[in-house]
């Protein structure tokens, strides 16, 4: 299809202003669905915030997910299609370590807040080594291997983690106790209670967290250096197999703090939760910008925005349409995302 | 005793093979040129001192050392740093993040503090830009940059591949001058280049390279009134 790809080139480099013309498409169609979106805040603003501040919520957890997608793409170029795996697995073993507690279901207790307190560090620490076995035994031998090789033992991890569940705790959904304060609130006809505060509060401090570690510390920048070039960071002496073992680490800690969190807000997982909500995850890092940190941070949020509007004023059978529509709408028209990196090259 | 000693080193790209039995000499407080066209296996011979290649056969010494299957991250550690062709920036990081890097290895907080006023010294322009991104400065200064990281490793040898390449007339001369005034502070400098008149001037000894071979040596006044190298390689 050399003609094809030709056009599509030769469409992406017809330039106005400095902008080409697939860049003005894609604005004209983000400024389109504000400038909808802000017409629904209009006509009905309770509906609007209440879909606002569940968008919120849900992007907060797609944002932490999307984080790891970024950070091993930005390194190691792979699509780690076992990370939404990884998720729901972290939702697993969170909900099996609570079952050693007698938590107290619908109020919250003071073993509760230690129950919570203990669960995010120990479920976040056991997911980091996880996804360092799962690099080590699955992508590492294959470092050098055609770049379709890892991505098929991607796939394969991911069913594999699924059968792990799926033999683990059957089929069914499991349930994850529900041990946040139930305390809800209505202002001016929104409703939204602890929770989902909670959520928005705990991915922020998680997002900021490791915008001081890639930005300020040693392993941080040797991270960021070797995603910008590998060989130039081993001259620096950067040891690139430590360096790519903690970027699935600090990826994992991410994606088991969202597992957590999901549980936590939920109350219900099953097995095969990480296969939409991955794809869901990789849509926002595709939207930021695959590979770029800030990106997938805002993408997350965009999209679940993007899922809680479209269900609400569009329908829900359609919310899975409309994201892998933009998925393939920014992959076509706009394949750096939105906050796509260019730098200039001398 | 050489500071680096390569003997019979044979390297292969999967079934090209790149270099010939090279055998190279490095003397501490020398500069070492290695001078040859596009293709002769300079570059492949800085890899693999680095290690980021390693030779099927040869051996490499480093202050009688055997490195010949040393990994990079020790090689830095050991001494050998290198500012590589095209110069490979992080070229989303600030002019001091990357001189950061080159310390990466380091862990004495007051040295990697001197020597990073040293490369300010010897690079006042990169003191002026030293919060910008390095993708952003012009060709020269990315150049200084690259070198000044490569300093940053207070390195025994340092080694720049092609450092002249794509710069203003002017700027190869400032470039030249900065690379004397290094080995005249005490660091050996093994220097890759096409600009063989150029290089040859700087350098104490030369090696020729043609197609993974050495072909000629000697100092670098030797090669420079050489016929061979003057028709080949100076265009005279």
């Amino acid at each position: 299809m050399r003609s094809g790809a030709s056009a599509l080139t030769r469409f992406r480099s017809i330039a106005l202003g400095g902008m080409s013309l697939a860049d003005y498409g894609f604005y004209i169609l983000c400024a389109t669905a504000v400038v909808l979106l802000l017409a629904e805040a209009v006509r009905d603003t309770t509906n609007f915030a209440q879909t606002l501040v569940f968008g919120l919520t849900q992007g907060a957890i797609f944002a932490l997910i999307a984080l790891g997608y970024t950070m091993v793409y930005g390194i190691i170029e792979l699509i780690n299609f076992a990370h939404g795996d990884v998720f729901t697995l972290s939702a697993y073993i969170g909900t099996t370590i609570l079952g050693l507690f007698t938590v107290t279901e619908g109020s919250f207790t003071a073993l509760n807040l230690v129950a919570l307190v203990i669960i995010f560090p120990v479920v976040m620490l056991i997911m980091g080594g996880i996804n360092v076995a799962i690099e080590r035994i699955a992508y590492r031998p294959l470092r050098s291997a055609p770049r379709l090789a890892p991505l098929i033992t991607a796939i394969g991890m991911s069913f594999f983690l699924e059968g792990v569940m799926f033999l683990w705790k059957g089929p069914a959904t499991v349930h994850f106790p529900n041990i946040l304060p139930q305390w809800t609130t209505t202002v001016g006809g929104v409703f939204f209670g602890l929770k989902d505060i909670f959520v928005i509060i705990t991915a922020a401090i998680l997002v900021a967290l490791l915008a001081f570690f890639i930005n300020r510390t040693r392993l941080g920048k040797a991270m960021r250096a070797t995603a910008q070039d590998r060989d130039a960071a081993q001259l620096m002496g950067i040891d690139i197999n430590r360096t790519i073992a903690a970027t699935f680490f600090i990826g994992a800690l991410l994606a088991g703090a969202g597992g957590v969190i999901y549980g936590l807000y939920y109350n219900t997982v099953y097995y095969q939760l990480g296969f939409r909500t991955g794809l869901i995850a990789f849509t926002a890092a595709v939207f930021g910008g695959i590979g770029n940190i800030p990106g997938a941070a805002i993408g997350g949020l965009i999209i679940g925005l993007t899922a809680a509007f479209s269900d609400s004023y569009i329908g829900g059978k359609w919310t899975t349409v409309v994201i892998f529509g933009i998925l393939i709408g920014v992959l076509v028209f706009r394949p750096t995302g939105l906050l796509g990196m260019r730098v200039p090259e001398k | 005793m050489a500071l680096l000693e390569l003997e019979g080193i044979d390297a292969f790209y999967g079934r090209i093979q790149a270099l010939r039995s090279v055998s190279i000499r490095v003397e501490k407080g020398e500069v070492v040129a290695l001078i040859g066209s596009n293709g002769a296996g300079k570059t492949t011979t800085l890899r693999t001192i680095s290690g980021l290649m390693h030779p099927r056969s040869g051996s490499i010494r480093f202050e009688d050392r055997e490195i010949t299957q040393t990994g990079p991250s020790k090689i830095v550690e050991l001494g050998i740093s290198q500012s590589p062709e095209g110069r490979r920036l992080f070229a989303r990081m600030t002019v001091i993040d990357n001189l950061f890097m080159g310390a990466y290895t380091r862990s004495d907080r007051a040295g990697i503090t001197s020597d990073m006023e040293r490369v300010f010294k010897l690079f006042p322009r990169l003191q002026e830009r030293r919060s910008q991104i390095a993708g952003t400065l012009s060709g020269g200064e990315q150049q200084m940059l690259a070198m000044g990281r490569a300093l940053m490793a207070r390195p025994k040898l340092m080694m720049l591949d092609e450092p002249s390449l794509g710069l203003a007339p002017i700027l190869i001369e400032t470039i030249f001058s900065i690379v004397r005034e290094i080995n005249s502070q005490g660091t050996t400098v093994l220097l890759v280049e096409q600009n063989a008149h150029k290089a040859l001037e700087v350098a104490n000894r030369a090696y020729v390279l043609e197609t993974g071979v050495v072909v000629q040596q000697g100092s670098g006044q030797e090669l420079l009134a050489s016929e061979e190298v003057q028709k080949a390689y100076l265009g005279m």
